[in-house]
């Protein structure tokens, strides 16, 4: 091939990089062979403790739930895999067909008119969420409830840093909601497990003339009611509950929806239904105008490659759990974390600071210890224990007296033998 | 769409489902009920659709096949780096101790999700000559909003707040300037001089005291390497500013130079082009930011840091870290820390004279299409390409034939379209990117494919016109599409 472009050697194609910087010296490790990086790979990997290798209560924004195995099986498929955004929708229309699911399901499962076709994360999606506030009401004043994710907060305001934008954190039960207020953000169950009023909040953001964000759990929306119940404006959520695997933090999906009237603010891709020149119906990006290779600094958002692999994992399970499916998850992670809180509370020198209110698959649990020591403990047995919540950011919002909080999640992973074990673990702090 | 004896794809999932039908089964309660929440907070009303296991399986499987992909396709998207994605890497981003770990469950117990991200971030450090790497951000666009943030903050923490001005070249992605936008930057246009570098003496006249910096991708969007790189980097710092690279071309540099040596300060990588994981038909991706020194204390939190070399945890461990003036949090946890398994787990294979082999045939296959193709379709800039090649459907536009003619009867030839109209700056762009990963048969029919269709494009351009005939379906209603959105699926009222 060199030859029929006259050439003698691949360095000559490099000639316009100036000389004292091309060719540089390399200094990465030798190569390996397949079968020597499954080796050190494996190594890596048996370092990490794996949440399936015994019993794990740790939740806090990324969950331990089943993932019937046609999902990996059907997004592992190379013609989902490795091809890339549908720009070319004659040759895309599985990918962008699935988007079309994807935004079906996804709306209806949080009761709201429209979803696009996903976001980065839960975090990133709540943080555009509140930008996307910003727009619409063309204010710059965000009241941020206390009991919302605080790791999420930091992305709200990383996000925010260079927009104008005053973030402020208000108190869950009285938040201050002016008609300067872009928007007041909820999280639904909140970052402590419970859940929140969000009819009340809806009503006094409303009232105001400002936007309410919600940030949802997906898989609690399985039972409870979801925020398009109450007339939120935008709905966010970390889609990783949806047959996603834990992977350390990533890749998951944001999931984003909205009332259908601010559709031309919203993030990122959208996927429409039409027909082709004989009439067949087909699906193609659409609403483009709002995105960054169209309006460049104009755009709603800069976003471009979002988690399309993982809008399809989504999608797979919502399908294959279904209605009834769903609802039976959420609800076993209903009665065994609140069989594990009744547990604990049991136990002496435990409490449940927040149990007046209810919850879905989390709690804070007040312990009689330091949480981080109490989990050292626990690990000795095996047993994965929450989160530590007595430091910040995750004290930040918390009340004095509540100085050892763990927050502790139970899902359908857990066997009642794990939540016996877990009891009996906390017990060793117990006061005699 | 029903042919032969496939799964029918016309109905979807919700018009599938019939009541009762489930495609898992879920376990039995071993716990005692628990008192239900009040029934004013409980649904009924949630709409999913109900179907089993099979057809699951076969709906979703049949949809597969509608699409293009790297492994049934050649897919020269240009500027995206649709290369092969070793299996290797996808097994090894499933191992159950990378897949089924907790990002916040103890450091202790992620010892060797650390030290891989700790190696990784070195490795992309020795390859593009910066000593900062932060993998935190999860897309090439996520990457470029961290570093023009970083470039703010670095401007603001030297008490110059005067710097409001992005310069941004006329062939960039979008993404540039819509970052610079959420940066909170007013966005200005650089333009190219004749050759496809950035004209020197539009730079000359913004580099001034309102001039936070420029992004430039290197290789440019035109698939060229800019001649005057060096000297663009030195204007720019000479007036104060700091110079950001777009690293989504990296595929044509990798081994052969440094960014940090050129003078860029900060840049961001696509790890879903650059280091061969799966696109994903649209995510996930990964875009590490990598920096100079001085830019590092602004990194994206967290970092990975080792033990014992900056005083923290002991010799031997890693840990997660903030840098000082770090910008902050860009995403939830640490990066989409399967995808930087699977770049890990690329580069481990490949080593520094494999790293030099990409860019090598990458830039060889490019110029191998140019040099094939150069007299039947304009090539607006006639020199060495890089890693793509762009070139012009203007001669055939004159014959009626678009450049999305061109593209969309490619299809029918069983070729995935190239890159069109883009970069801006060139008339009916075909903007091919062949990637390292393709041999010369392949190559060879698809050149013999942009030949026919020329010849088509003087004996029947009405048909090449109406291209692809041989899909799913056919051109699809575009603008009625956004004139009335259907978003998704409504029962029939």
């Amino acid at each position: 091939m060199l030859a029929t472009l006259g050439l003698t050697s691949i360095d000559q194609l490099f000639h316009d990089i100036p000389d004292e910087f091309r060719n540089p010296p390399l200094d990465l490790p030798e190569p390996l062979s397949e079968l020597e990086i499954q080796r050190e790979l494996a190594g890596l990997a048996s370092k990490n403790r794996a949440l399936g290798s015994g019993p794990s209560f740790l939740g806090a924004g990324s969950y331990h739930h089943f993932i019937p195995s046609i999902v990996k099986a059907l997004m592992t498929r190379g013609e989902f895999l490795t091809a890339y955004t549908p720009y070319q929708p004659e040759v895309s229309q599985g990918t962008l067909q699935v988007i079309y699911e994807f935004q079906t399901l996804i709306s209806s499962l949080f009761g709201m008119e429209v979803a696009n076709a996903g976001m980065y994360d839960g975090a990133t999606s709540l943080a555009e969420g509140v930008l996307m506030a910003c727009r619409i009401t063309r204010r710059d004043r965000v009241a941020v409830s206390d009991t919302v994710s605080p790791i999420y907060l930091q992305v709200i305001r990383t996000y925010c840093q260079a927009q104008g934008v005053r973030i402020e954190v208000v108190r869950h039960w009285e938040p201050e909601v002016g008609d300067d207020t872009a928007c007041l953000v909820v999280q639904h169950p909140n970052f402590f497990g419970g859940i929140e009023e969000l009819g009340e909040f809806a009503e006094l953001a409303h009232g105001h003339g400002a936007l309410l964000v919600v940030s949802a759990d997906p898989l609690a929306c399985g039972m409870l009611n979801p925020p398009g119940h109450y007339s939120a404006d935008i709905v966010t959520a970390e889609g990783q509950p949806l047959g996603i695997p834990a992977s350390y933090g990533g890749p998951y999906v944001g999931l984003f929806t909205c009332k259908e009237q601010y559709i031309r603010q919203m993030p990122s891709r959208l996927v429409g239904r039409t027909v082709d020149t004989q009439g067949r119906t087909g699906y193609v990006l659409t609403l483009q105008t709002r995105e960054q290779h169209i309006r460049r600094e104009r755009a709603t958002s800069n976003i471009c490659t979002n988690e399309a692999l993982y809008a399809l994992a989504a999608t797979i399970y919502l399908a294959a759990m279904g209605r009834q499916g769903l609802k039976q998850v959420a609800e076993l992670c209903y009665h065994k974390a609140h069989f594990a809180a009744a547990e604990i509370e049991a136990l002496s020198g435990y409490s449940i600071p927040f149990k007046r209110g209810p919850f879905f698959q989390e709690f804070v649990v007040q312990c009689p210890a330091p949480p981080s020591e109490i989990n050292r403990r626990l690990m000795e047995r095996n047993i994965l224990g929450g989160l530590d919540i007595s430091v910040p950011p995750y004290s930040d919002p918390l009340p004095a007296e509540l100085d050892k909080g763990m927050l502790l999640c139970v899902t359908e992973m857990n066997s009642k033998d794990d939540i016996d074990a877990l009891v009996s673990g906390l017990a060793e702090f117990a006061n005699a | 769409m029903l042919k032969g004896g496939s799964r029918d794809t016309g109905k979807l999932l919700m018009e599938r489902s019939v009541p009762g039908r489930m495609g898992v089964v879920t376990p039995l309660l071993d716990v005692p009920l628990q008192p239900m929440p009040d029934a004013s907070l409980l649904r009924d009303d949630l709409s999913l659709p109900e179907v089993s296991e099979p057809e699951v399986v076969q709906y979703f499987t049949a949809l597969s096949q509608l699409n293009f992909s790297i492994d049934t396709q050649f897919y020269p998207l240009g500027s995206c780096t649709m290369k092969y994605n070793p299996k290797i890497n996808d097994e090894m981003a499933f191992l159950p101790g990378f897949a089924a770990i907790h990002p916040l469950q103890p450091e202790e117990q992620s010892q060797g999700a650390l030290e891989l991200l700790y190696r990784l971030q070195e490795f992309l450090g020795e390859i593009t000559g910066m000593a900062g790497v932060s993998l935190a951000t999860l897309a090439g666009a996520h990457g470029e909003l961290a570093g023009v943030l970083m470039m703010r903050a670095y401007h603001h923490a030297q008490g110059d707040t005067g710097r409001t001005k992005m310069a941004i070249p006329d062939s960039a992605h979008g993404t540039n300037p819509a970052s610079a936008a959420m940066a909170g930057f007013d966005v200005v246009s650089l333009a190219s001089d004749k050759d496809g570098n950035v004209d020197l003496e539009a730079l000359h006249e913004l580099a001034g005291p309102d001039l936070a910096g420029v992004m430039i991708t290197l290789p440019s969007t035109l698939g060229l390497f800019d001649q005057n790189i060096v000297e663009v980097c030195r204007i720019v710092h000479e007036a104060g500013g700091l110079v950001y690279g777009d690293g989504a071309n990296m595929n044509a540099l990798l081994g052969r130079t440094k960014l940090g040596d050129l003078g860029f300060d900060v840049i961001h990588l696509n790890l879903h082009k650059t280091f061969s994981t799966p696109h994903g038909g649209g995510g996930p991706g990964a875009g590490p930011v990598c920096c100079a020194p001085i830019l590092a204390p602004y990194l994206a939190a967290p970092v990975v840091a080792a033990g014992g070399s900056n005083g923290n945890g002991s010799v031997g461990t890693y840990s997660l870290s903030s840098p000082e003036q770090s910008i902050g949090k860009m995403s939830g946890y640490h990066g989409n820390f399967g995808v930087l398994v699977r770049a890990y787990t690329y580069i481990r294979t490949l080593g520094d004279a494999g790293i030099k082999s990409i860019s090598g045939n990458a830039v060889l296959n490019a110029n191998y299409l140019l040099q094939a193709l150069k007299d039947i379709y304009y090539l607006p800039y006639d020199r060495t390409c890089m890693h793509e090649v762009v070139l012009s459907a203007d001669w055939q536009r004159a014959r009626g034939v678009s450049g999305l003619d061109v593209a969309k009867r490619l299809l029918d030839y069983g070729f995935h379209a190239p890159t069109m109209y883009f970069p801006l700056i060139v008339h009916e762009a075909l903007m091919i990117e062949p990637t390292e990963a393709e041999n010369r048969d392949t190559l060879d029919a698809f050149i013999q494919a942009l030949r026919d269709i020329n010849q088509e494009s003087f004996d029947d351009p009405d048909f090449v016109h109406h291209a692809p005939h041989t899909t799913p379906v056919s051109r699809l209603d575009e603008a009625g599409a956004a004139r009335h959105p259907d978003l998704r699926w409504r029962p029939e009222a």
